[in-house]
């Protein structure tokens, strides 16, 4: 079993029925004690992942958990994202009804976020696929307003949909290949029949695609990001995000030849992004913007998983793109939290005047949105790119080239109001203390992994500094 | 000692950003002495600088930054990049010196071209692919929040014209990097070892794709015909200090890209380019002449001549890709990079003097003014030398760098006679725009036209004394330059 491999995602689960334990015995002024509980559970994690770090590769629970490099920098990307939702949402949440249950649902959603990520074995899969579901749902459907009934009941009709064909596809792979742990999938898919491992492998990715919110299982991401409260938004825009598309890089390892499957995630790729993009266009409010820049992101992080097996750097590539997307996007809706009035772009006038802070902090999460150096996705940016030309996949680069530009176009639209000079009709609010902080905090990590990676990347091992 | 240079300003704007206490004269005056002290250390640099032996560098440091990708922290001077630095610092200095009576935000604006400073002065002594497109990224977005910020007319829409065109070219730029960083082995974005290696020599599939992915991320930002267009309304619709900034400092990273990475870099693809750099350069200076002559707009018209004036660079640039006299192709080279300083001192001064119409009288159009001699003779001046100068009479910089450049490509090819016309166009469009705003009796605007004081006669009397000075005794810059021009040419002709 060894049980220590799986110290942090232990840490997550206790802290989770001790978050929701604890929130249920203590009165509603007094929920800060449950805050804490399940930031030190974070905290806990992250260090016993930083330990683990750098250790030999090795599986656990029965070889169906990878405990690997990837599996570390997913442990921590994980559970720094979500520690930056704690503290964007703090504002939002402290002295509410049910601020407590949130927290409880963010450690499950990043607990099934990490065994989805980490896993070497379909079964495992589909229980990771169950376990970030469900709470996100949950997470969704906190705001009880209309639109948010609407988003959950999208959301929750999706996921069933799509969680059915993952097991349908897993159904598929286990009776062509005769196993579910990946190391003895390879050996069966090798001489299995193409169309089979096909759809298996269609139905697997789709489910996975689900949750990464790329297509064709985008459509709950605008509206459910638009309809939540901003911390669940923030926290689906990211974490899901982060596990799914390390599974989809490890399922992608097994493949056999007789399927052409870079081809195939990279025409997803590129439809994800150019629909991101597109749809983004036309939008004023903020959060749906935000949510179908998300769906355009997860176009350039598949990139990557593309090629997968043809070379060395696609891990490396997919880490770093995912560790810079994870900051980068919660700076963004730090800066959303902290300014919970400002709905639509047009709000956003004047808002570098009244917060400079602020302002900074959208500028540079934005822009890292968009890929300018020197910041955290442009590293991101960089790597993939180089790692799919490497890969034979030149003309998907052009095409994320020029949907980086397009992108630029509607992340400007939102940073135009905000240096405007305008004089503020009524008396500005004050921007939320926590947000605040966290959107500043956020910034100068978008700044760091972008400039100072050469300090982080041999701490990563021997993959990230591997060309 | 280069990286002092290159982040002084950038510290200082920092400072600047985020004390919000800094009265306004402060943060004017705080501008001038960081220019000024930049300044001097680029006279220290310039001072103990000899020529490095062929493809060495000056000054170079290199540091650990990104090894994962073999990227690294690596910067160096030659005769090529040295001039261009000098010429920033000297830009800005007189851009602060024209702001000291900036009532709009100064303190954020002077943080802001700080920064600016510091990309431009970053892109110059880059050795590291990744660093060139790091500060050639951020020179688009502090440049975008310029004309956005500080503009007038349409500016929120011509920035944003300015920030998709330009950035377009950028990750244009960016693909040709990877297509190059992919190539060499082992890879690497170290510029010098990309030139040593070459690493495109033999596949000339590939390395024409790379070489026109880099090209058009280079002539977008230069800019040539036809992706000249974002240049107009930027122009016309940032602040003057800003439309200095961007002609006589931004335009030279297209055309400095040329010289530094495309050419050495991948010589068999930019020989087999040649002619379309050629006809490119040829179509750039006759059609950028000929628009700038049908301008009623003064800004807009200095705008085109922008255009016309790097179509000499362009020419000069692809001559020397041709077979040739190596000879003649050097003077080309030369003449080349002559020119980038050269317009970035006359242009530069133009600009000024244009934002001087639009501070006194709200407009550019020529129309409104006449007879500007008889209110302010010192304007006129100005104007009359900075014109002269612009169009290549004999004694400026605009002289000895064309003259160059015509010698060497002629001399190379008999088609570049073809771009002669543009001469003369020029001529024609400078000498009737100072009949129409300087001659005759004052009307329309004109009349009442306060004379330009210290303020701005200083910037504008410096940038051309300047082209005045190398225009009489081109060998102090030429010295500097023909060096790092045999070099280039060396190594293009590979």
């Amino acid at each position: 079993m060894r049980p220590l491999a799986l110290l942090p995602e232990i840490c997550l689960l206790v802290g989770a029925v001790v978050t929701l334990l604890a929130g249920s015995f203590l009165p509603r002024e007094r929920q800060w004690v449950a805050r804490l509980i399940t930031v030190a559970a974070l905290l806990a994690a992250g260090v016993s992942a930083a330990v683990a770090l750098g250790g030999p590769p090795r599986t656990a629970m029965m070889t169906t958990f990878a405990v690997d490099t990837g599996t570390g920098i997913l442990r921590l990307v994980v559970v720094a994202a979500t520690l930056l939702v704690i503290g964007l949402g703090v504002d939002e949440l402290a002295g509410t009804k049910r601020e407590s249950e949130t927290y409880t649902l963010l450690l499950l959603g990043a607990l099934g976020a990490l065994v989805m990520g980490g896993t070497i074995d379909l079964l495992v899969l589909i229980v990771g696929f169950l376990l970030g579901s469900i709470p996100l749902y949950g997470l969704i459907g906190m705001v009880r307003t209309p639109q948010a009934a609407e988003g959950v009941l999208k959301t929750y009709l999706l996921g069933a949909l799509f969680g059915i064909v993952l097991m349908l596809g897993v159904t598929v792979l286990y009776g062509i290949g005769g196993a579910t742990a990946y190391a003895d999938l390879t050996v069966g898919l090798a001489g299995a029949p193409a169309a089979a491992v096909a759809f298996g492998l269609l139905g697997v990715l789709a489910g996975l695609l689900f949750k990464a919110g790329g297509v064709p299982g985008h459509f709950w991401v605008p509206d459910a990001t638009q309809s939540a409260g901003t911390t669940a938004a923030a926290f689906l825009t990211t974490v899901p995000k982060v596990g799914a598309l390390l599974a989809a890089h490890r399922l992608m390892t097994i493949v056999p030849g007789s399927v052409d499957w870079p081809l195939l995630v990279a025409v997803l790729a590129a439809v994800t992004m150019t629909l991101g993009n597109l749809a983004a266009f036309a939008q004023t409010d903020v959060r749906r913007l935000l949510g179908w820049s998300t769906v355009s992101q997860v176009g350039y992080l598949l990139l990557p998983v593309a090629v997968a097996g043809g070379t060395t750097a696609a891990l490396a590539s997919l880490l770093v793109y995912l560790g810079g997307y994870a900051v980068t996007n919660l700076t963004a809706f730090a800066v959303v939290a902290a300014v919970p009035g400002r709905r639509s772009v047009e709000d956003y006038a004047g808002l570098a005047a009244s917060s400079p802070w602020l302002g900074a902090a959208l500028v540079v999460s934005l822009l890292s949105l968009v890929g300018t150096p020197p910041t955290a996705v442009f590293l991101g940016k960089l790597s993939v790119f180089t790692a799919a030309w490497d890969g034979g996949l030149a003309w998907l680069v052009v095409v994320a080239a020029v949907n980086t530009v397009a992108s630029l176009f509607y992340y400007l639209r939102w940073l135009a109001p905000a240096f405007r000079r305008e004089e503020p009709t009524e008396p500005a609010r004050r921007p939320a203390p926590y947000a605040t902080a966290a959107a500043v905090l956020g910034g100068i990590g978008v700044l760091t992994l972008g400039l100072l990676v050469a300090g982080i990347a041999p701490m990563l091992g021997t993959v990230l500094v591997a060309p | 000692m280069l990286s002092l240079i290159v982040f002084l300003p950038l510290g200082a704007a920092a400072v600047l950003a985020v004390l919000p206490a800094i009265p306004d004269r402060a943060a004017r005056w705080t501008w001038v002495a960081v220019a000024l002290a930049d300044l001097a250390l680029v006279g220290v640099v310039l001072a103990g600088y000899e020529s490095p032996a062929e493809g060495g560098l000056a000054y170079e440091e290199r540091l650990r930054w990104i090894p994962s990708v073999g990227s690294s922290y690596h910067v160096g001077v030659d005769g090529l990049s040295l001039p261009l630095v000098a010429l920033t610092a000297v830009v800005f200095l007189a851009c602060a010196v024209y702001a000291l009576r900036e009532d709009r935000r100064p303190r954020v604006q002077a943080a802001l071209f700080l920064f600016l400073q510091s990309v431009c002065l970053g892109v110059f002594v880059a050795q590291d692919l990744i660093l060139f497109f790091l500060f050639f990224d951020l020179s688009i977005v502090g440049m975008y929040f310029v004309i956005a910020g500080w503009g007038h007319g349409n500016a929120a829409r011509s920035a944003l014209k300015f920030f998709l065109y330009t950035f377009l070219g950028s990750l244009a730029l960016l693909l040709g990097f990877i297509g190059l960083y992919l190539a060499a082995e082992p890879h690497t974005f170290d510029i010098p070892e990309l030139v040593a290696a070459a690493p495109l020599a033999d596949n000339p599939g590939v390395g024409g794709l790379v070489l026109a992915a880099i090209l058009l991320g280079l002539a977008i930002k230069t800019p040539t015909v036809p992706f000249h267009t974002w240049l107009p309304p930027a122009h016309t619709d940032a602040p003057a200090i800003g439309s200095a900034v961007l002609a006589a400092v931004l335009l030279k990273l297209g055309t400095y890209g040329f010289v530094r990475i495309a050419m050495p870099a991948l010589p068999d693809a930019w020989q087999a380019w040649a002619w379309v750099l050629i006809t490119i350069g040829v179509v750039s200076v006759v059609y950028g002449a000929l628009v700038a002559l049908a301008q009623t707009d003064v800004k807009r018209m200095i705008a085109y001549t922008s255009v016309n004036h790097m179509g000499y660079v362009v020419l000069g640039v692809g001559a020397a890709g041709l077979v040739g006299s190596a000879a003649a192709r050097e003077v080309a080279v030369t003449g080349a990079v002559t020119q980038m300083v050269s317009h970035g001192l006359i242009t530069g001064a133009l600009f000024l003097l244009a934002g001087v119409l639009q501070e006194r009288a709200g407009t550019y159009e020529m129309a409104e003014y006449g007879g500007l001699a008889e209110p302010a003779p010192r304007y006129a001046a100005l104007f009359a030398v900075a014109a002269f100068a612009s169009l290549g009479l004999p004694a400026f910089t605009g002289f000895i760098a064309e003259f160059q450049i015509f010698a060497g490509s002629i001399g190379t090819t008999a088609a570049a006679a073809l771009a002669l016309p543009g001469i003369l166009i020029t001529a024609a469009l400078f000498l009737r725009a100072l009949q129409r705003l300087l001659t005759g009796p004052p009307q329309g605007r004109a009349v009442g036209f306060a004379d330009v004081g210290v303020r701005e006669g200083l910037p504008i009397g410096g940038l051309l004394a300047l082209a005045l000075l190398f225009g009489i005794i081109p060998w102090p810059l030429l010295d500097l330059i023909t060096p790092g021009a045999e070099t280039v040419v060396d190594l293009v002709s590979r």
